[in-house]
């Protein structure tokens, strides 16, 4: 690792500076997940397939000659109803079963809407084109698309307004009632059959923000779902349910690993390298939570 | 065993015997249809009895396909040149050393994945439910990540198994994998039958009820969830090696380690026919594949639209599967048969 911190300084500060601008798009996606994981119960495993539907979103009003960067408020609006729409149709009916049954059916619904998007949007891999240009740092030798800093605020300011949101508002304060104890907060009124959809709305809505950022910075394709699912599972379990600072310092922590891996591994091992991270991070939670569990005997 | 059963056994064994003369244009139908039975069974052991809903078996299944077609190609020739080719050949195997190769690859193909199963058991297995199944998944797909970029096994590519020689005339390849698969079915079903048969399935059954309890009871929990892993490992390796023959063409993503289609099949095959039954997965498997092929060839392009529905649907509606609702149906000849000595027993206690 030190050849390429000392030899290369630049190339370590640009994979840290994009590695970070891209932690904290995984982070809201995350939290997304961490929402839904800790109310309802239920890993999305279509998590990644809401976000690719949300940045076609944003695709779309880019074809038809609008500034993508609208996507940010078209497509959350257009996603909370898909959210609504499958909490009704499916995820309703998985809710108080068993998280594997949750886990199949969303896989299923993921490969549903892999293959919908693909007859509807075509199997090219696209990118909206914000046309923001680019910032040059340190004698240009760092690189900083301004698509990525714009990218990284909206979500920062996104996470912001949800925070207030569920602390101020009542429908937020229902959802952290439920999440606490669900019988409780049914007996002391709360419709948390309503709730639930909401919850599955908002993160679907989430979904679509972060969708719609990565349409503008990156690029999208309809079966480059799973990973960002994947992502999301990592940074909540690297972080645990409801710890909002950790869920965003893990993303972050992700982006720059997966940028150093980029560097050090190549491209085509990108995705690998993710995977496989979430296996060892498994693995060493697993052998840190059993010396825990000898522990308390 | 009572003398339906053995008549049933019986029929079943020669309709596999002649099926490849009686339908001799499914022949490639048939074996995959093997190659999915043992699938799901194998699937069965972690899911159904065990209780660790994996979506990890898939690994094995695409390590045994990499490992047979390796083997069977670098026994004889440079195995790097071979995948360089790409499809034009320059080695050619004669027929002997084509079923060598296989033969010593299929070895290879069930062992390895056993050992690999083993030395990945202890950490993984520690794992619980949700955490596990992800787990899983996320290893299938770094499985197909990672060997889709090792140049030696082509890559992106693809790797091309060696072509089957040119010997018994036009129906010989299709009848060598046909029986090659029948006898792995038969393998793995004999196999799967003895041990449900044992005290190991009890134990298994005890993992999957209550994991804690079983403990406290001083069973060694984690022995026999690695032991049933490498089980499953075998099997899965070897009727992997054979889909790689059968295929006769290798990607790392599509074909192998193929977690979109192979890897969710064999657990909704087992859910479809009940899980946690001998019979489930083999009937569930049947009817998913007649179901499959029928979509696969008369709505081409939709098929993976009607995969998804049809996993929600069997997962919300049917998780009991075809068994389950004939258990509940007709207890008196489904349900779980309780031996009368076992009963006499809880009479005298009483």
């Amino acid at each position: 690792m030190d050849f390429l911190v000392f030899q290369y300084p630049m190339i370590t500060l640009q994979a840290c500076l994009d590695g970070i601008l891209l932690g904290v798009l995984f982070a809201l996606i995350a939290y997304g997940m961490a929402l839904q994981w800790g109310v309802m119960n239920i890993i999305n495993i279509a998590q990644g397939d809401l976000v690719i539907l949300g940045g076609y979103i944003a695709y779309f009003m880019y074809l038809y000659g609008i500034h993508p960067a609208w996507g940010v408020i078209v497509a959350p609006v257009i996603m909370y109803f898909v959210g609504i729409a499958i909490y009704k149709l499916v995820i309703n009916k998985v809710v108080d079963r068993d998280l594997f049954i949750s886990i199949l059916a969303t896989f299923g619904i993921s490969i549903l809407f892999m293959q919908l998007m693909n007859f509807a949007f075509g199997a090219d891999v696209v990118l909206a084109n914000s046309g923001y240009g680019t910032t040059m740092l340190f004698d240009n030798n760092v690189v900083l698309p301004n698509s990525k800093i714009f990218s990284a605020f909206i979500s920062i300011v996104f996470a912001i307004c949800l925070v207030i949101y569920m602390k101020k508002s009542k429908l937020g304060r229902a959802i952290r009632a439920t999440a606490q104890n669900a019988r409780a907060a049914k007996i002391l009124g709360v419709d948390t059959e309503k709730v639930y959809a909401a919850t599955f709305g908002i993160n679907a809505a989430l979904c679509g923000v972060a969708g719609a950022l990565i349409s503008i910075t990156f690029t999208i394709h309809p079966y480059m779902g799973l990973p960002y699912t994947i992502r999301s599972f990592m940074i909540v379990i690297v972080a645990g349910l409801g710890n909002l600072p950790g869920v965003a310092m893990s993303g972050m922590g992700l982006g720059v690993f997966e940028e150093f891996a980029d560097y050090i591994l190549g491209t085509e091992f990108r995705i690998g390298s993710v995977f496989l991270l979430l296996v060892l991070i498994l693995v060493y939670r697993r052998f840190k939570l059993s010396r825990k569990r000898e522990y308390l005997k | 065993m009572n003398k339906n059963n053995l008549i049933l056994y019986i029929g079943i064994l020669i309709f596999g015997l002649a099926a490849p003369f009686v339908f001799p244009a499914f022949k490639v139908q048939l074996s995959i249809l093997c190659i999915l039975i043992v699938l799901a069974t194998t699937w069965n052991i972690q899911g159904g009895e065990m209780g660790y809903n994996t979506f990890g078996n898939i690994l094995f299944y695409g390590l045994g396909m990499y490992l047979c077609a390796s083997v069977q190609v670098g026994m004889f020739f440079p195995l790097a040149e071979w995948t360089e080719s790409g499809g034009e050949k320059t080695f050619v195997h004669t027929p002997a050393q084509f079923f060598q190769g296989m033969a010593m690859g299929l070895v290879v193909a069930a062992v390895v994945p056993t050992i690999v199963a083993g030395l990945i058991g202890y950490a993984i297995l520690g794992l619980r439910g949700h955490y596990f199944a992800i787990c899983t998944l996320g290893l299938g797909v770094a499985a197909g990540e990672i060997s889709g970029g090792i140049e030696i096994i082509g890559a992106g590519q693809g790797f091309t198994t060696p072509p089957f020689p040119n010997v018994g005339g036009l129906e010989a390849r299709g009848e060598f994998f046909y029986f090659l698969s029948f006898l792995v079915l038969i393998l793995t079903f004999v196999a799967v039958k003895a041990i449900y048969s044992t005290r190991f399935k009890l134990i298994l059954n005890a993992i999957r009820d209550n994991e804690d309890k079983a403990e406290a009871m001083g069973i060694e929990t984690m022995k026999y969830k690695i032991i049933g892993w490498m089980i499953s490992a075998f099997f899965c390796g070897l009727a992997g090696g054979i889909m790689g023959g059968l295929v006769g063409y290798i990607d790392s993503t599509d074909v192998a380690f193929d977690g979109r289609e192979m890897g969710v099949f064999m657990v909704l095959m087992a859910i479809l026919g009940g899980k946690g039954t001998l019979w489930g997965p083999v009937i569930g498997a049947t009817i998913f594949h007649v179901f499959k092929e029928g979509f696969w060839t008369f709505f081409l392009g939709w098929q993976y639209v009607a995969l998804g529905v049809l996993i929600v649907v069997i997962v919300i509606y049917f998780p009991e599967g075809l068994m389950g609702w004939l258990r509940e149906k007709y207890p008196e000849r489904f349900g779980e048969v309780v031996d009368e000595a076992d009963r006499k027993a809880q009479v005298e206690i009483k």
